[in-house]
């Protein structure tokens, strides 16, 4: 059973201390939130859960193995939705999802295309260059990612900005498929993700 | 392996679709060397004599000038961590930036290059040697304008600091590039100068792309 | 909380050897100067004139040193991420540069009488320069980021990328210098050198080397007061009560 977990986890932008002494948890089929006030370090929790940065102290194992000791066979097993949408202007939706996941290995799947378009209410706007979506649009996009290639781990960082209602649902929606079939998701958020139970995380209070 | 092919595909497709990224590089090229005349006078034999220096040069500094975009791009939309992330190798990747950058400039550069020695009135027996020396430098100059590319993502003057962090280490190629040339034009041998290109370029494929993913995973870290 | 907060045996270290570096540094150059200047002969073909090369050429050797040391340096603050490194590396780069400058400067005043001319495209000149824009690459990066851990990390990268290409530069130079001046004989330090002229020659490399100690460590110190000062700013800042653990970057 996949197991996600950090402990002691410290962690420095520049020269301040975002947050030190920080444990969590995430079994299989669990969903993680992470909550707190602007600039508690939610971002930059994920970074570190993703390995894009090095915890100033503390370490990251999955299934008890440091993160660290392998971090190509990590990065083969997470999905990172930040703030940035990576949608290139120029490249159509179903270009840009296409490009995402050979970037991640996976050989290009028409069919899983279709399913991931289709999930996010992106069908009909397969073929429309980036630099025609809206906001929302992009967004989803970002997060339809999350289905072109399988991971395990969903690292996403406030996925439900910018998303109209019926968005989010959908993303509840595939959140709660995702978790059912045994994965693990890490989620910053300011609102609900109407998911019911979930663990919490608050950051940015006195430990 | 699939990783590398697409990052390759995607900014070829991304070029493609909008040429005037490159086109811009390439009228930077043609309108610079144009210049020259203008600066130094008409007379065939000064041209001559100074026509592969001035290509070799401008050839540089048009490269630099596109090298600027090569990862702000994709800084700012948030391709860069995703291309982090990624499970393959993230030097295979920066390689696959740099066979990218060097087919959309440094290929255009090549082949406009015999117009420009031709308004030069560059020796007939140089052109050979220029198409050469220049097949052979210009990828260098892609790989190691991309470490410099990717050490001042994010610094708060990254288009004016790119040229001090680059050029230097431009002059190498520039010197073989142009000796190659003149000892064509000399009637000597351009072997030893292209070897000595083949050389520098042998070892930038390996190198410069390591020092380019460091730089990237400082910048995305 | 900072781990530049407490960097205590270095500075004691450093409190130790810097009398010693200093009285080093002032004894070997006094000497070095007065031999230099008065008790070593003039050049039976450049006259007095030759007495700028005992500055010129321990320049040149400070100038190679350094960026070698600053190199060194910057491989193990990558690889062990030790803090001091990268400060020791930040400290050294100005340093450099301006022995490399002193270099450039003594080489064209030597220049104007031996050549008629304050530069000639020498092949050691040429690669001293290029040497010089090699450091201000160096600094300039550095100095480039808000956050200075990463300004001190690409610049380190930087200065190893050009610790390879340092020796292609040389090569390159030479190849071109010899392919334009065949008959080139300005060569600034003799090949076949005089005891009377190796014995300044000696103790002003010891005396630079001396100072480049004394002043390394003179920078490291201010850098680490300047960062602790900045600790202490933040804490008392922190402390108030705005929001606890504020802001991605200052």
């Amino acid at each position: 059973m996949n197991d996600f977990a950090g402990s002691g986890i410290a962690c420095r932008r520049g020269e301040r201390l975002v947050f030190a002494n920080l444990d969590f948890h995430i079994a299989a089929g669990r969903l993680l939130t992470l909550v707190g006030p602007n600039g508690s370090g939610k971002s930059s929790l994920l970074r570190l859960m993703a390995a894009l940065a090095e915890p100033e102290a503390g370490v990251i194992t999955w299934s008890a193995t440091p993160i660290a000791d392998d971090p190509d066979a990590h990065r083969a097993r997470l999905h990172y939705v930040g703030h940035l949408d990576a949608v290139k202007p120029i490249l159509t939706v179903a270009e840009n999802l296409r490009f995402h996941a050979a970037l991640r290995g996976t050989a290009p799947d028409d069919g899983r295309l279709a399913a991931a378009l289709d999930a996010f209410g992106l069908a009909p706007l397969a073929d429309l260059p980036g630099r025609f979506l809206s906001q929302g649009q992009r967004r989803r996009t970002a997060l339809a990612r999350l289905l072109v290639s399988p991971a395990p781990l969903w690292l996403l960082d406030e996925p439900t900005l910018g998303l109209d209602a019926d968005a989010q649902t959908r993303l509840a929606e595939i959140l709660k498929r995702h978790l059912a079939a045994g994965g693990l998701a890490a989620v910053a958020t300011h609102s609900p993700l109407g998911l019911g139970e979930s663990t919490a995380l608050e950051l940015g209070r006195p430990r | 392996m699939t990783a590398f092919t697409a990052v390759i595909a995607r900014d070829l497709r991304l070029a493609w679709r909008a040429p005037a990224d490159s086109a811009t590089v390439i009228a930077f090229f043609v309108l610079a060397v144009v210049l020259f005349p203008f600066g130094v006078g008409p007379e065939p034999q000064i041209l001559a004599r100074i026509a592969v220096g001035i290509i070799w040069v401008t050839a540089l500094l048009a490269c630099l000038l596109s090298l600027e975009r090569l990862f702000q791009l994709e800084a700012e939309d948030g391709s860069l961590e995703l291309i982090v992330l990624s499970p393959a190798p993230l030097e295979l990747l920066v390689f696959g930036k740099c066979v990218a950058h060097w087919l959309t400039t440094g290929l255009p550069l090549i082949a406009v290059s015999p117009l420009l020695a031709l308004l030069l009135n560059l020796h007939v027996d140089g052109y050979a040697a220029l198409l050469l020396a220049l097949a052979l430098g210009t990828p260098t100059l892609s790989l190691i304008g991309a470490i410099g590319a990717g050490l001042t993502l994010g610094t708060r003057r990254g288009g004016a600091l790119l040229p001090l962090l680059v050029l230097p280490l431009y002059i190498p190629v520039l010197i073989f590039g142009v000796a190659a040339v003149e000892a064509a034009v000399a009637g000597l041998p351009t072997r030893p100068h292209l070897l000595l290109l083949g050389g520098l370029l042998a070892l930038g494929l390996p190198l410069a792309p390591i020092a380019t993913a460091s730089a990237l995973r400082q910048a995305t870290a | 909380m900072h781990r530049f907060a407490n960097p205590a045996r270095f500075l004691r270290l450093g409190a130790a050897i810097m009398p010693w570096s200093t009285g080093v540094a002032v004894l070997s150059l006094a000497a070095g100067l007065y031999f230099a200047l008065f008790a070593s002969p003039a050049d039976y073909q450049q006259g007095e004139s030759v007495r700028i090369m005992y500055v010129h050429v321990p320049a040149a050797w400070m100038a190679l040193f350094i960026y070698t040391s600053l190199a060194a340096t910057s491989a193990i603050a990558l690889v062990w991420k030790h803090p001091l490194a990268d400060l020791a590396a930040k400290a050294m780069a100005p340093v450099g540069a301006a022995f490399t400058a002193l270099c450039l400067v003594t080489g064209s005043l030597w220049g104007q009488p031996m050549w008629g001319t304050w530069w000639v495209w020498d092949a050691r000149l040429t690669s001293v320069l290029v040497l010089f824009f090699l450091y201000l690459g160096h600094i300039a990066l550095n100095n480039a980021f808000d956050d200075p851990t990463r300004g001190a990390r690409a610049a380190a990268v930087l200065a190893i990328v050009g610790v390879v290409n340092v020796p292609i530069i040389k090569f390159s130079v030479d190849w071109w210098n010899t392919l334009h001046q065949p008959a080139s004989i300005t060569r600034l330090a003799a090949p076949a050198i005089d005891p009377a002229m190796l014995r300044p020659l000696l103790l002003m490399a010891i005396g630079f080397t001396a100072y480049f100690v004394s002043i390394l460590l003179l920078r490291i110190r201010t850098e680490i007061l300047a960062r602790k000062l900045r600790t202490l700013r933040y804490m008392q800042g922190a402390e108030a009560p705005a929001p606890a653990v504020a802001g991605e970057r200052i």
